[in-house]
């Protein structure tokens, strides 16, 4: 690994972003606006919002995250600058950590502001910790940041790489308990979240807000930590030097 | 000293398809070696070989005394790919500061190479509001960033205007006159002249390997284009 490439390709892709006004704008209010309007639809419910928010609190940094870094990713693969980076003396981790390090400081802007929005305003109620709410914030948008870095080697084009959300996503926010509490679904969709990360995700953030560190809490950012490491590391595999 | 380059039985399959077949050839540093044939007889597949980035590649292909694609050749190895491969949404600045930094060379060489491209007027112009030949040269510069030993350039020259083309290919012999090896694709026959050395494609097979004035005596012609038109019907014939 090589530190000046890394923090050379995380400046390099910011300044990208940077340019991008309206991406960038996508990024760090879509969320916030997203959340809003969730609070407002079950306005006339008290504490439903309390219930379903650290859920979304947890997806939205995830979702997209997924799509911008695989959109990015996508794009550096077929406009032949990542050709040209892997014939330089780079490694190939070192171009996917700088990628994990410019959309993970995004990450961390936007999950200060969904998390100053969440607890301040909307009034989502935090028995447990804020910090802990923040942490899995942030390790959820990384999931995402990595997810989308690996998915992004399944797409050819941007119209595939865009609905890879919905083949990578999508199905893990439908079994992961926001929808129907996990015992009460089919056995067999139960085992299957069991190995989705987005279910952990979405576990730390509900125990984040009831109760904070707990043990559980604890269990499940290392399994996020751990799918994150493999998603980058498979990355890195899916990236070849070589190609036909 | 070693070769720059130096091919034996080089093959490469595409699919089903073999595009490459049999290549041999030996070229010595410090010169500006033409690779030239008409569009799809495998130039492109040629110098992706040369860089370490074709897949199924049969036969040796050894460039500065290693075989190509070895960790330690990406630094000594520049290569342009025909399509410019630079960030659109950054300035030629940035575009040149990063790959600098990448390379881990200084800010003087961004300075020097700015020079050598003749783009410092457009230094702070988003790479996507430059023309194509202006593209081109970016992509260029960054490739010259490091100081490479080989540059590997996939048809620099097209859409240059003539003057442009001129003062690339006098900035390509200076290099070779510092010892730096430069393998220069191409189409167009007329850019044979400006070559040290030419090696001719068809059809992924080397149909001649030479000096420029060497080939026309042998072929017995005049001009490029009336050399190669002989050399193909003499391989039809054979």
């Amino acid at each position: 690994m090589n530190g000046r490439v890394v923090t050379a390709t995380a400046r390099r892709i910011l300044l990208q972003l940077r340019g991008d006004h309206r991406t960038l704008a996508l990024l760090l209010v879509l969320p916030c606006v997203l959340l809003s309007l969730l609070a407002w639809v079950f306005h006339g419910v008290p504490g439903t919002f309390d219930r379903i928010g650290p859920a979304l609190l947890a997806i939205f940094p995830l979702t997209t995250m997924f799509v911008v870094t695989s959109v990015a990713t996508l794009r550096e693969r077929t406009s032949g600058t990542l050709e040209r980076l892997l014939t330089l003396p780079v490694g190939k981790l070192d171009v996917l950590l700088g990628y994990a390090l410019a959309f993970g400081l995004v990450a961390l802007a936007q999950t200060a502001l969904v998390c100053a929005l969440a607890l301040g305003p909307l009034g989502l109620d935090v028995a447990g910790s804020t910090a802990w709410v923040v942490l899995v914030a942030l390790l959820s948008a990384l999931l995402g940041n990595t997810l989308g870095l690996l998915g992004s080697a399944f797409a050819t084009t941007e119209f595939q790489a865009v609905q890879l959300l919905q083949a990578f996503v999508i199905p893990q926010l439908l079994v992961c308990g926001l929808f129907l509490p996990r015992p009460q679904m089919p056995r067999p969709l139960q085992l299957a979240s069991n190995v989705l990360p987005l279910t952990y995700v979405v576990d730390a953030m509900q125990q984040a807000v009831a109760i904070g560190g707990s043990g559980r809490a604890r269990v499940d950012l290392a399994v996020i930590g751990a799918c994150i490491v493999t998603a980058v590391v498979l990355g890195a595999v899916t990236l070849r030097r070589r190609t036909a | 000293m070693d070769p720059a380059i130096e091919l034996t039985d080089l093959a490469v399959r595409r699919g089903s398809l073999e595009v490459l077949h049999g290549i041999t050839a030996r070229i010595e540093p410090g010169q500006v070696v033409g690779l030239l044939g008409p569009s799809g007889c495998g130039k492109t597949t040629l110098m992706r070989c040369l860089v370490g980035v074709q897949a199924h590649v049969n036969g040796s292909v050894q460039v500065l005394g290693r075989p190509a694609g070895t960790p330690s050749l990406r630094s000594q190895v520049g290569y342009v790919t025909q399509a410019p491969s630079v960030y659109a949404d950054l300035t030629v600045l940035q575009n040149l500061r990063y790959f600098a930094s990448v390379l881990g060379v200084s800010r003087t060489a961004v300075e020097e190479v700015l020079d050598t491209v003749r783009l410092r007027d457009h230094a702070s112009s988003r790479v996507d509001a430059l023309s194509g030949g202006q593209r081109a040269r970016v992509s260029l510069g960054t490739a010259l960033l490091g100081k490479p030993r080989l540059l590997v350039l996939d048809e620099p020259t097209v859409g240059l205007d003539p003057v442009l083309r001129e003062e690339l290919w006098a900035t390509f012999g200076a290099l070779a006159e510092g010892g730096t090896t430069l393998l220069v694709s191409s189409h167009v026959m007329d850019e044979a002249s400006r070559c040290d050395r030419l090696l001719i494609l068809r059809d992924g097979r080397l149909l001649a390997d030479d000096s420029p004035a060497a080939l026309l005596s042998r072929t017995g012609t005049t001009d490029m284009e009336q050399a190669f038109l002989y050399l193909v019907r003499a391989q039809a014939a054979a």
